[in-house]
C-alpha cells in the first residue's frame, strides 16, 4: 500500500499557517502599488522610469550577491520590495543613477554585509535613501509641483515641509499655522482641495485652511510614492486584515509624533503657544504615513514583541518630531527610522516576554 | 457559551478540521490477521519481551514485562501464535522489538458479556497495582505510566484532580465520542483515581467545540452524584497540555521543570481515565483504543475502536481508501504527530489519530532566512523566544539555549506553525533538548 506514494517525512507541527516570507514581501509589494500608481500619474511618466531604475538595479545586486553566495533568493520578493521603496522615496526629477546607487548601497551594503535578508540590522530601503541623500543633496532636494496644481510639467519647488522649515527662520509675520503660513506664501491648491474645504467648513463648522485635502489625496510636492497618504493608508487595510503589519509600531509612531507636535509644534507661529500644533499638517505631509505603515513595520529591522513594537514606534514618533521642528531636516522620517532601528537589539534585550513558571518557582522555593 | 476559561500566554487557532469526523460514532475496527506490538510503547524503558516465536498467547495475556521504575506492561491484543520477534520503525522514528502475532483461535473476551466486579474494597495500592498489571499509560499521547503519575511522592498532596477532554489538536474527535458515548464509565474512572489520590476538588475541561460533550458529562456527574466541576475552555491550542490546561482551570502555573504535583494537582485524559475504568471494573487490560482516522485524503472519516498492534494501512483501508494521493501520512494530531513513511506502521498505546493530509492541508513553503517577524514569540505558551533558542541550537550552543529555556518546550508546535519563514523550529528544539540530554548523561 505504501508504494509510490512517496510520503513526506517531516518534523511536526504538520500543518503551517498559510503565508511566508515571499508571500508577506508580495503582499507589501502590491498593497504599495497604488500610491505608486498615484505618484506617475501627479509626477508624470518618467517617474515610472525612476521606479523601474531602482527595482531592477535592486534585483540585479540581489541576483549578483545570491549567485556568489550559492543560493536563490530572488523568489523571496524582499530585493523588489526595497528597489520599490527606494523608488518611493526619490524626489520625481531624480537623475536616473542616484536611484541605481541607492539601491545597489542597500542590497549589498546594507543587506548583504550582514548576510542578506534577516541579517541586516538596519532598513536597507532607508539606508539607501540616507546615503543618496547626504552625496547628492542638491537633486535629492529638488521637488516637483504635482500636474493637477501647475498644468505644466516640471515646475520644481520646494516641499511643504521644506517651504516652512526656510521660510520660519526669519518669519514675523500672522499665520497660525503651516497651512495658513503656506497659502499666504502663494501655495498653490486644486480646485478638489478649495471646494471639499469650503463644504466641510460650512457644514460641518470646521474652520480649516485650503490645503489639507490636497495633502491627504496626494496633491503636493513629495517623493513619489510618499504624497498619497489615502492610497497609503488603503494599501495598508489588507495588511492588517492578513495581520503583516500589527497596529503597535503605527499607533504608537503616529500617536506620539501626533502629541508631540501637538504640544510643542505651534510654538513657531504667530502666537507662540503650546497645544496649538498642526497635527493634521505634519501627519500628511513628510512621508510618515509612508514611514509608519510600511517601512519602521518592516519585520527584520523592528522589534520582536509588542511591547518592544510599542517603544520602538514611540522612539520613532520623538525622533520624527525633534528632527523635524528643531533639526535642520525639514522631514525627518528616514533618519528617526534607521535610527531607532540601531536601538532594537536593546529594545528586545528589555521586552523579553515572561517565562510561564519561572515567577512560581520563586515562590517555592 | 459564556465564561469560558483559557490560559493566556501564546496559542495559535489552527483550522479545527473535526466536523470530518465528529458525527462519527465509535465503531469497532476490523481485527488485523497480523498484529506487530511494539515493546517501547511508553514513556520510559522498553518493557521486556517474555514470549517467544511458536508460543501461543491469549487475547490480553501478558507477552512484555515492565522493566524497571518509568515501564508498563503489554498484552496481546489477539489470541494467536508468535511469529516472530522483530525490529521495527515506530511512527516516531525510533526502533522497537515488536512481537509479532498471527491471529487464530479464539477471543476470550471479544463478543462474551462483560461482568463487573466490584472494586469498593480495594485500598490505593490495591488500585495502583491493578491499573500497573493491565499496562496502563496516558493516552493522551505522552504515554507516561499510569501507575507511576498515581504513586504520588511522599509528602506531596493532590488538592485537585483536573480531567482533560480538551483534545485541542485538530481533526482528532477520539476523546470527544468517548465522552459522549462512555460518559458513566469515565464518571466511575474518575472515582476509581479519586479513592487513589484523594484530591479536594474534581474538574474536567472541556473545549467549548464540543458543547454536546460538556452537556454530556454534566448529566453524568449528577447521575453519578459526583461534585465534578465541568468547566467549558475556550478553543485555542495547545490547551490540551496540562500546564495550560491547569493554568486555564486552577490559574497556577507549573514551576519550569516541575511536575503538575508540585502546585498540587493530577492531570489524566478522558481516554486514560475510561482505560482505568476497563481496567479495575472488567478486569480488561489495554488492549484497544480509540483511533480518529481522518484528513482531506481520507474517503470516510471515521473514530475506530483499534487493537493495538493492527497495522495503520488496515485502518485507512476500512476508512475507504484515498480520495485523493495525500502528501503526508499522520500518526497523532497534525499540530505534534509524526509522519510515517511506511503504511504497515503499528498502532501503540499512544496513537491517538491516523490523518491523510493533502497539500492543500499542509501548506508547505520553500524555507528562508529568519525574518524577525516575532510570531513564534507571540504563539510560544511557554514565553520562550523560539527563534533565539534556534539560532542557538543552528550554532551549537546548547547551553545558551538551556540558559533561556530549551528545556522548558514541550514541542507543542505553536511556534512552527505560525513561522512565516517555514523554519523547522521544532525540529531544532528536539535537536537541542536530545544534545542536552546526551550532554547530561556523559558527565
Amino acid at each position: 500500500m505504501s508504494d509510490n506514494l512517496n510520503l513526506l517525512i517531516e518534523s511536526s507541527p504538520q500543518i503551517k499557517q498559510s503565508g511566508s516570507t515571499a508571500s508577506v514581501m508580495w503582499a507589501v509589494t502590491i498593497c504599495l502599488l497604488p500610491a505608486g500608481i498615484w505618484g506617475v500619474w501627479v509626477f508624470g511618466i518618467r517617474v515610472l522610469g525612476v521606479l523601474f531604475a531602482s527595482i531592477i538595479a535592486a534585483v540585479i545586486a540581489e541576483a549578483a550577491m545570491a549567485y556568489l553566495v550559492k543560493k536563490n533568493t530572488i523568489q523571496d520578493g524582499s530585493a523588489v520590495l526595497t528597489g520599490l521603496l527606494i523608488g518611493f522615496n526619490m524626489p520625481p526629477s531624480v537623475p536616473y543613477y542616484i536611484p541605481v546607487v541607492a539601491s545597489v548601497f542597500a542590497i549589498v551594503i546594507v543587506k548583504w554585509t550582514f548576510g542578506g535578508l534577516g541579517g541586516n540590522f538596519m532598513n536597507p530601503a532607508l539606508a539607501g535613501r540616507v546615503f543618496v541623500f547626504f552625496s547628492w543633496t542638491g537633486p535629492m532636494t529638488k521637488w516637483t509641483m504635482p500636474a493637477v496644481l501647475t498644468r505644466i510639467d516640471a515646475v520644481t519647488t520646494a516641499s511643504p515641509l521644506g517651504a516652512v522649515k526656510s521660510g520660519l527662520l526669519e518669519y514675523t509675520g500672522s499665520a497660525d499655522g503651516p497651512a495658513r503660513f503656506l497659502s499666504e506664501a502663494g501655495y498653490p491648491h486644486s480646485v478638489m482641495d478649495t471646494g471639499i474645504t469650503s463644504w466641510l467648513n460650512s457644514n460641518f463648522g470646521f474652520s480649516l485652511s485650503d490645503g489639507y485635502v490636497d495633502m491627504f489625496v496626494g496633491n503636493i510636492p513629495g517623493s513619489i510614492g510618499e504624497v498619497s497618504v489615502l492610497l497609503l493608508l488603503l494599501g495598508s487595510i489588507y495588511l492588517f486584515i492578513r495581520k503583516i503589519i500589527t497596529w503597535e509600531i503605527p499607533v504608537s509612531y503616529i500617536a506620539v509624533f501626533g502629541l508631540l507636535i501637538w504640544i510643542f509644534g505651534g510654538t513657531r507661529f504667530s502666537d507662540g503657544s503650546y497645544f496649538n500644533g498642526d497635527v493634521l499638517f505634519h501627519l500628511f505631509t513628510g512621508g510618515l504615513f509612508l514611514g509608519a505603515l510600511y517601512m519602521a513595520t518592516d519585520m527584520v529591522t523592528s522589534p520582536l514583541t509588542s511591547k518592544g513594537m510599542l517603544i520602538y514606534g514611540a522612539g520613532a514618533g520623538l525622533l520624527t518630531f525633534l528632527i523635524r521642528i528643531y533639526g535642520s531636516f525639514p522631514e525627518g522620517v528616514s533618519l528617526a527610522i534607521i535610527l531607532m532601528n540601531i536601538f532594537v537589539p536593546m529594545i528586545d534585550q528589555y521586552t523579553k516576554p515572561k517565562r510561564f513558571g519561572i515567577e512560581t518557582k520563586k515562590v517555592v522555593k | 457559551m459564556k465564561g469560558l476559561k483559557t490560559f493566556k500566554m501564546g496559542g495559535v487557532h489552527p483550522p479545527g478540521k473535526k466536523y470530518l469526523s465528529e458525527n462519527k460514532p465509535i465503531k469497532n475496527a476490523v481485527i488485523s490477521n497480523l498484529s506487530v506490538v511494539a515493546l517501547s510503547q511508553q514513556l520510559g524503558s522498553p518493557s521486556e519481551c517474555i514470549v517467544k516465536p511458536g508460543d501461543e498467547v491469549r487475547e490480553g495475556m501478558l507477552i512484555g514485562k515492565s522493566t524497571g521504575f518509568i515501564s508498563a506492561n503489554i498484552h496481546s491484543p489477539v489470541p494467536g501464535t508468535v511469529k516472530e520477534i522483530s525490529d521495527i520503525y515506530l511512527a516516531n522514528g525510533m526502533t522497537s522489538r515488536a512481537v509479532v502475532i498471527e491471529m487464530e483461535g479464539e477471543f476470550d473476551r471479544l463478543g462474551k458479556e462483560e461482568s463487573k466486579t466490584s472494586w469498593d474494597n480495594l485500598s490505593s495500592k490495591e488500585l495502583i497495582e491493578i491499573i500497573d498489571s493491565s499496562g496502563i499509560v496516558g493516552l493522551g499521547g505522552a504515554t507516561f505510566p499510569a501507575n507511576v503519575k498515581f504513586s504520588l511522592p511522599k509528602g506531596k498532596k493532590a488538592e485537585y484532580l483536573v480531567i482533560n477532554g480538551v483534545e485541542c489538536e485538530p481533526y482528532l474527535t477520539a476523546d470527544h465520542h468517548l465522552m459522549i458515548e462512555k460518559s458513566d464509565q469515565i464518571i466511575e474512572g474518575i472515582k476509581i483515581i479519586a479513592s487513589i489520590i484523594k484530591p479536594e476538588k474534581l474538574a474536567i475541561g472541556i473545549e467549548a467545540n464540543k458543547p454536546d460533550a460538556i452537556e454530556v458529562m454534566k448529566e453524568a456527574a449528577l447521575r453519578a452524584d459526583l461534585s465534578l466541576d465541568v468547566v467549558g475552555l475556550e478553543v485555542k491550542y495547545p490547551q490540551g497540555d496540562e500546564k495550560q490546561l491547569l493554568k486555564a482551570i486552577t490559574n497556577r502555573e507549573v514551576p519550569s521543570g516541575a511536575l503538575p504535583i508540585e502546585i498540587g494537582c493530577v492531570v489524566s485524559n478522558v481516554g486514560t481515565v475510561h482505560a482505568i475504568y476497563e481496567a479495575v471494573v472488567l478486569g480488561k487490560p489495554l488492549i484497544e483504543r480509540v483511533v480518529t482516522v481522518s484528513g482531506g485524503a481520507i474517503k470516510n472519516p471515521q473514530n475506530l475502536k483499534v487493537r493495538i498492534g493492527t497495522p495503520i494501512s488496515s485502518l485507512i483501508e476500512e476508512c475507504g481508501g484515498f480520495t485523493e494521493k495525500p502528501v503526508k501520512v499522520v500518526v497523532g494530531g497534525p499540530m505534534m504527530g509524526f509522519t510515517i513513511y511506511d503504511l504497515d506502521t503499528p498502532v501503540t498505546k499512544g496513537t491517538s489519530g491516523v490523518l491523510a493530509l493533502t497539500s492543500k492541508e499542509v501548506k508547505g513553503a520553500a524555507q528562508t532566512a529568519c525574518i524577525s517577524c516575532g510570531r513564534c514569540i507571540a504563539a510560544c505558551p511557554m514565553g520562550l523566544n523560539p527563534t533565539t533558542l534556534f539560532k542557538y541550537i543552528d550554532h551549537t550552543d546548547y547551553d545558551s539555549a538551556e540558559s533561556i529555556g530549551l528545556m522548558d518546550c514541550k514541542e507543542c508546535g505553536s511556534c512552527g506553525y505560525v513561522c512565516l519563514a517555514r523554519i523547522p523550529l521544532v525540529q531544532g528544539m528536539r535537536l537541542g533538548k536530545g544534545m542536552l540530554r546526551a550532554k547530561k548523561v556523559k558527565a
